[in-house]
């Protein structure tokens, strides 16, 4: 199946999603309530077995823009697994806002979105639902911020200076 | 992180379970990463890695470093082939401005990933030989890194981070010394990469140990995302030098290496395979470099302009004091690309988002090392602690790109 045809099955079935394209990489825009469901129609359907990656992008400053957070989800069809030949691409994008900044996990379709919604969670405090185990995974714990938002300062908000630190003595 | 049990009764039942601390600073690990393994006597029954501990923040760089700035920190990613992240980078970049390269780029890139891709194999194996015991295999694959560092040296005046790339073209053009180097070095190589072969291939020890250990079924690797080396090594046929083809790939016949076991020794195997036909491309790109300017043409506004149009021309002149202010720069759209390569390492891709200007709204990496790293729990498990690291080299987790 083109990915033209995919798109436009989709987009008749779903007449809330938007559909535009750039640089010949086409996205699709979908509103949070259906996002899980198209993705799994996707993976299931649309053969697209493979995340490519998953990430998110702060729109805070960002000129027209109405959302706070978009969720980027690259898939690609590998082809391999349904023997359906070439090789596609679909970039599905999903609009959040602070008043709600949760969405359904997907790792119960591609388990290597594990790590991905965690770095998300990390870097952005959205939180997944129904992800297995949603901890920070590159910064410890204890830190309290979210750097990759746009209104997090570059050099940081001093937490660093809260860390403990332990001397060769007590360790 | 959850490394205690849950309960002090599940505690009490796992009693004989020993919890072993595998790095963040371990020889084996060869960067700085962390795993918790509970053992049953030698037998790893679970690992859970602790990743974080380089996490140098390179996204939120990637948001006030302009376009070009930026490369210098791409290098810092995968740093074991530099060349190959920078040309991944600027692709993208080059994805959203739709600047086209010009057919000179387009080669002397595609020979600079090549190169860079035999040098990232030769570390990756050579450490992996390293690491199950191999230490002979390791020098002679490092001996000849070193010569795909003079190279580098010769093209761009650094050995280790090249920073090469331009937006729209690179640093400097390829000079005949450097023609005349890798020509030497394709004439020469392939004897190593025999011995290489005949030094492990067939070794019962090497063999053993990488044989059937931490198979990835083709199945576990789609769906866990893998890419590159770990995934043809697991029988997925996908590549994107052939799948989709950037540069200059699809002008030469070269072969997609896969195997279908997808343990240790298929990654070490496809590797090797990979070394070849990496030569095979260069050999061919080489010879066919096309004539012509290497950076796009003035009227792009992306590349300096050379000496004599600067001072010849007044489009030359524009164009060189436009890019050297500040507040001028390049015209971006307010629009996200995602553009990716086939690095060494995997599908190695970068989501940027333009906002006008010249520094990207948000400069996402796509780490293939992030990805492989989130498998290896899977892969370890019900093998011996010994195998922790021919797993651990077999994936090529390079610290750097895996934290960012």
């Amino acid at each position: 199946m083109q990915l033209l045809e995919i798109v436009t099955a989709i987009t008749e079935r779903h007449p809330g999603i938007v559909r535009s394209e750039f640089r010949g990489q086409t996205r699709l825009l979908v509103p949070r309530e259906e996002a899980l469901d198209l993705l799994r129609a996707l993976k299931e359907q649309f053969g697209f077995d493979l995340l490519v990656d998953l990430t998110c992008v702060d729109y805070l400053n960002y000129r027209d823009a109405v959302d706070r957070f978009g969720l980027v989800y690259l898939l690609a069809n590998t082809g391999l697994l349904a023997n359906t030949g070439s090789s596609q691409r679909l970039t599905v994008r999903v609009m959040l806002n602070d008043s709600a900044l949760e969405l359904p996990s997907v790792t119960g379709l591609w388990p290597g979105a594990d790590w991905m919604e965690r770095e998300v969670y990390d870097m952005f405090g959205i939180v997944f639902q129904g992800h297995p185990d949603l901890r920070r995974i590159l910064l410890p714990d204890e830190f309290t911020g979210f750097p990759l938002r746009k209104d997090y300062p570059l050099q940081g908000r001093g937490e660093r200076h809260n860390f403990p630190v332990i001397t060769r003595g007590q360790a | 992180m959850p490394l205690t049990l849950a309960s002090k009764a599940a505690a009490d039942s796992q009693d004989y379970l020993w919890t072993l601390n595998f790095g963040p600073q371990h020889p084996a690990t060869h960067t700085t990463l962390r795993l918790i393994l509970k053992l049953d006597g030698e037998r790893v029954v679970d690992a859970i890695p602790d990743i974080g501990y380089l996490h140098s923040g390179f996204e939120k760089i990637g948001e006030h470093l302009d376009f070009n700035q930026y490369v210098t920190v791409t290098d810092r990613m995968n740093y074991i082939s530099p060349m190959a992240n920078n040309v991944a980078w600027h692709q993208a970049v080059e994805t959203l401005l739709g600047i086209e390269l010009t057919p000179r780029c387009k080669y002397v890139r595609t020979i600079v990933s090549e190169l860079a891709r035999i040098s990232d194999h030769l570390l990756s194996t050579g450490a992996m030989g390293l690491d199950v015991g191999a230490f002979t295999f390791f020098l002679y694959a490092f001996y000849q890194r070193e010569r795909i560092y003079d190279i580098f040296e010769s093209l761009c005046g650094a050995r280790f981070t090249n920073s090469y790339t331009r937006v729209g073209g690179a640093m400097h053009d390829i000079t005949p010394l450097v023609v005349e180097k890798i020509r030497d070095f394709l004439r020469t190589f392939p004897e190593t990469l025999d011995d290489m072969e005949r030094l492990v291939n067939r070794n019962r020890i090497f063999v053993d140990r990488m044989k059937g250990v931490g198979v990835l079924s083709r199945e576990e690797a789609i769906a866990g995302s893998a890419s590159g080396p770990v995934a043809r090594a697991s029988g997925v046929t996908r590549d994107l030098r052939k799948d989709e083809p950037y540069l200059a790939y699809s002008d030469f016949d070269f072969q997609v290496c896969c195997a279908r076991a997808g343990d240790c020794f298929a990654r070490y195997y496809v590797r090797m395979a990979e070394m070849r036909e990496s030569l095979r491309i260069v050999s061919q790109a080489i010879e066919n470099i096309p004539a012509g300017p290497i950076n796009v043409a003035v009227g792009e506004r992306t590349a300096l302009p050379t000496k004599p149009q600067v001072y010849q021309t007044i489009e030359g002149t524009i164009t060189h004091f436009e890019l050297v202010m500040a507040n001028r720069g390049f015209e971006v759209p307010h629009e996200e690309v995602y553009a990716a390569i086939e690095s060494p390492n995997g599908e190695l891709g970068f989501y940027v988002v333009g906002a006008g200007n010249d520094v990207a709204y948000r400069a996402r990496c796509r780490p293939p090392s992030f990805i492989h790293f989130s498998l290896f729990p899977r892969l370890i498990r019900g093998h011996t602690l010994s195998d922790v690291v021919a797993v651990l080299g077999s994936l090529n987790i390079i610290a750097a790109e895996l934290d960012r």
